[in-house]
C-alpha cells in the first residue's frame, strides 16, 4: 500500500515542489559532520547540501522511484522507500538528525513515524503545512468547503495529504508522546521565519508551515 | 503436434552442432597462483589460474580499480570483441571510455570466474592428481566465494589493496555482495545489479532442468564427454534455451516475435516454424559454441548454493554488519527472475545496519537481461553513484 501516491503515480507533488523553501531553515538546525536522514528526500537538495556545507553524512529515503532515480543519478545515496513501513529496518540511534519535510501530513500514521524517528536518531526535524493559518479557517468558516491554498491546493479526494494537522495540534501531541520541542518557529510560504516565536497560538493563526526541532524526554 | 515439432527443432540443433566438436583452444591472459585455493567445500585445489581482462589505466595509488563479476555465462571479455565469437565484448554499453563504468576514469578488471571455461581454473583445466586429464565432473563444487576468493588472489596481484567498487549484474551482483561481505575493507563501493542474496527455489528448479537436460544428453557420457570427443551440444544447447526464457519478459518476447513465422504463412509444413523458436535455438546453438558443459554445471550449482545469509546465522544484516562500504542496488521493474523485491530485501539487511545504500528500480520491460541492454536510465544512475562515490573516495 502506498500511502502517497494516486493513481498516476504522482505522490506528493507539493512536497518535491516546495523544499527549497524551507531547506535553508531545516539546514540552520542541524549540526555540522553529523549523520543525517532525509525522509522525503525529493531529488536530494537538502542531502546535497548537508554534505557540501556540513559535512554531514547525509542520505535519503524517497517514495518516488523517478525522484530517486535523479537524486542517485546525482551521486547522492538515496534509497526507494516508505517513511510508514521502512523506518521499521533502521537501528536504534543511527542518526543524529532525522528530517521530515513537509511529509508527515502525508504518511498513513504520523504518530508511528515520529515515533520511529525518534528511535533511530537523538533529534527528529519536522515540517508541516499549518492547517491552522487563518486564510484556511477563513475559507472554511465563509465559503463552508475545503481551503485551497498553495499549500493544499489539491481536492479533497484526490488529496495525498490525509492527515493536515496545525501547529497547535502538534504541540499537543508532542506533549502527549512526551517528545521535547528543542527549537521551533513558523514560517511563511517563501521560508522567511514569522516573528510568533513566543506565541504558538499567534503562530499557528499566521504561519503557513510549522518547522519543529524534537528530542526525546 | 507440439511432439513433431520438438522432433524436428532438435534435427535442426543438430545439424547445426555437428560443425563443431569441441570447444576452440584459444589463449587467455592469466596469472597463475601455485599456493592453489582452498574452496568452502573441504577441498583444496593444488593451484588456480585466473584469466583476466583489464581496461583503462591504473592510477599510482592504486585507487581507481573497479573490478566487474560477470553473470552465469559471461567472461571476462566485459568491453572488446569476443575471440570466440566475434562479437563486442557482453557490457560494451556499459564499460568504455566515457561510459558508465568509463575507462578513461577507472582502471577496468574483469575475471573469468571459478569454475568457467574461458581461462580459469574450472572442470576444463588439468585434473590435480592426473595431469593428463581434464577434471571434468570431478571438479570440486565451488561457491560465489570461491569465485570471490580467486578474484582476490588477482586483486592482490595487481598490488590492489582496496578496489574502488565491484560492479556485477545476476550472478556477478551475488559476486558483488559477497565481496563486501568477506572483504569489507577492500570495497570503496559494491554495485549488485539484479541480484540476490540467495538463489531462489524457482531459479534452483530452472538450473536443475537445464542440468538434466545436459545429462540426458547421450554424448555426455556421464561428464567424460571429452574422452570421447564429443560434446553434449543438444543438451546444453537445451538448457541454454530454457534458462534464456528466465532471461527476458513476456512483454519483451511479444514485443520481438509475436506470434510471427519464420518465412512461412502458414505452419503446413513440419519445418515451419514460429519465430520465437527459431530465435531460442539460435540462442542454443551459438551457445554451445563457446561454453562448456561441465562449467555449466558447476557454475550453476554455485549460484544454486548462494545464501548470504544462512552464512550469517540465517541473518543478512549480519554479513553487513560495520560495513562502511557505499552500496547501489539496482533492480529492473520486469526482471521475474531476481524480482525487484529481492533487492529490496538487500536494502532493509543493509537499512538494518545502517550501511550507506542507495536502491533504485528501474522501470522496464526486457526482464532480467535489461542489466545487459540499452537502459540509459541504470547507465545514468551507475554513472551518478560511481561519481559521487569517488568524490567521497576522493578520487575526482
Amino acid at each position: 500500500m502506498n500511502h502517497a501516491a494516486p493513481a498516476g503515480g504522482h505522490p506528493v507533488q507539493f512536497v518535491a515542489k516546495n523544499m527549497r523553501v524551507d531547506l535553508r531553515l531545516i539546514a540552520g538546525m542541524v549540526a555540522a559532520n553529523s549523520r543525517v536522514l532525509d525522509i522525503g528526500c525529493g531529488d536530494g537538495t537538502l542531502i546535497d547540501h548537508l554534505f557540501r556545507t556540513k559535512q554531514c553524512d547525509a542520505r535519503g529515503l524517497e517514495i518516488d522511484m523517478a525522484e530517486v532515480t535523479r537524486a542517485v543519478t546525482h551521486g547522492l545515496p538515496v534509497m526507494q522507500g516508505d517513511a510508514d513501513s521502512d523506518l521499521a529496518n533502521y537501528p536504534n540511534a543511527a542518526f543524529d538528525y532525522v528530517i521530515l519535510s513537509r511529509t508527515l501530513q502525508a504518511v498513513e500514521r504520523p504518530r508511528e513515524v515520529l515515533r520511529q524517528m525518534l528511535r533511530i536518531s537523538t533529534y527528529a526535524i519536522v515540517s508541516f503545512p499549518n492547517f491552522g493559518h487563518w486564510t484556511l479557517r477563513m475559507q472554511l468558516l465563509l465559503g463552508g468547503k475545503m481551503p485551497m491554498t498553495k499549500a493544499w491546493h489539491r481536492m479533497w479526494y484526490e488529496t495525498p495529504n490525509i492527515h493536515p494537522c496545525t501547529i497547535q495540534d502538534f504541540f499537543d501531541l508532542c506533549t502527549k508522546d512526551g517528545y521535547l520541542v528543542e527549537e521551533w518557529l513558523a514560517a511563511d510560504e517563501a521560508g522567511a521565519r514569522a516573528p510568533w516565536r513566543r506565541f504558538p497560538g499567534l503562530a499557528n493563526l499566521f504561519g503557513e508551515q510549522g518547522l519543529f526541532l524534537l528530542r526525546k524526554a | 503436434m507440439p511432439g513433431i515439432a520438438w522432433g524436428i527443432s532438435q534435427a535442426h540443433i543438430g545439424s547445426v552442432m555437428d560443425q563443431s566438436q569441441t570447444l576452440p583452444e584459444v589463449a587467455h591472459q592469466s596469472v597463475r597462483f601455485e599456493d592453489g585455493l582452498a574452496l568452502d567445500c573441504g577441498r583444496h585445489l593444488a593451484n588456480i589460474t585466473v584469466a583476466y581482462r583489464s581496461y583503462g589505466t591504473l592510477n599510482a595509488a592504486a585507487s581507481n580499480a573497479i573490478l566487474v563479476c560477470h553473470a552465469l555465462t559471461g567472461d571476462q571479455y566485459v568491453a572488446e570483441i569476443h575471440p570466440l565469437t566475434g562479437k563486442p565484448g557482453w557490457w560494451n554499453t556499459v564499460v568504455g571510455p566515457g561510459k558508465a563504468v568509463d575507462t578513461e576514469k577507472y582502471f577496468v578488471i574483469c575475471a573469468n570466474v571459478l569454475g568457467g571455461c574461458m581461462g580459469s581454473t574450472g572442470p576444463r583445466s588439468a585434473h590435480d592428481e592426473r595431469p593428463n586429464e581434464p577434471w571434468g565432473t570431478e571438479f570440486p563444487a565451488v561457491t560465489i566465494q570461491d569465485m570471490v576468493r580467486a578474484q582476490k588472489l588477482l586483486i592482490d596481484h595487481l598490488g590492489i589493496s582496496r578496489l574502488f567498487a565491484v560492479v556485477g549484474g545476476s550472478m556477478g551482483g551475488m559476486q558483488a555482495l559477497a565481496w563486501a561481505a568477506l572483504y569489507p575493507d577492500a570495497v570503496f563501493a559494491a554495485v549488485p545489479v539484479a541480484a540476490a542474496a540467495y538463489h531462489s527455489a524457482q531459479n534452483i528448479a530452472f538450473h536443475e532442468i537445464g542440468r538434466q537436460a545436459i545429462a540426458a544428453d547421450p554424448f555426455f557420457y556421464a561428464g567424460r564427454y571429452w574422452a570421447e570427443g564429443v560434446t553434449p551440444e543438444r543438451g546444453l544447447a537445451v538448457a541454454r534455451m530454457t534458462a534464456h526464457i528466465t532471461y527476458v519478459s513476456e512483454a519483451a518476447l511479444t514485443r520481438k516475435f509475436g506470434r510471427r513465422l519464420q518465412n512461412a504463412t502458414d505452419l503446413t509444413l513440419l519445418g515451419d516454424r514460429f519465430e520465437v523458436e527459431s530465435y531460442l535455438e539460435y540462442q542454443g546453438s551459438s551457445f554451445v559454441r563457446r561454453f562448456d558443459a561441465n562449467s555449466y554445471l558447476t557454475i550453476t550449482r554455485a549460484m544454486d548454493l548462494f545464501d548470504l545469509a544462512a552464512d550469517h546465522g540465517g541473518a543478512l544484516p549480519s554479513a553487513f554488519a560495520g560495513s562502511k562500504t557505499r552500496f547501489l542496488l539496482v533492480s529492473f521493474s520486469s526482471d521475474w527472475l531476481f524480482p525487484t523485491a529481492q533487492s529490496r530485501a538487500i536494502a532493509r539487511a543493509l537499512n538494518h545496519v545502517a550501511a550507506n545504500a542507495s536502491f533504485v528500480e528501474i522501470m522496464s520491460d526486457k526482464g532480467h537481461d535489461a542489466f545487459l541492454l540499452d537502459e540509459p536510465d541504470f547507465h545514468r544512475t551507475l554513472s551518478g553513484f560511481l561519481a559521487g562515490c569517488a568524490e567521497h573516495a576522493g578520487l575526482s
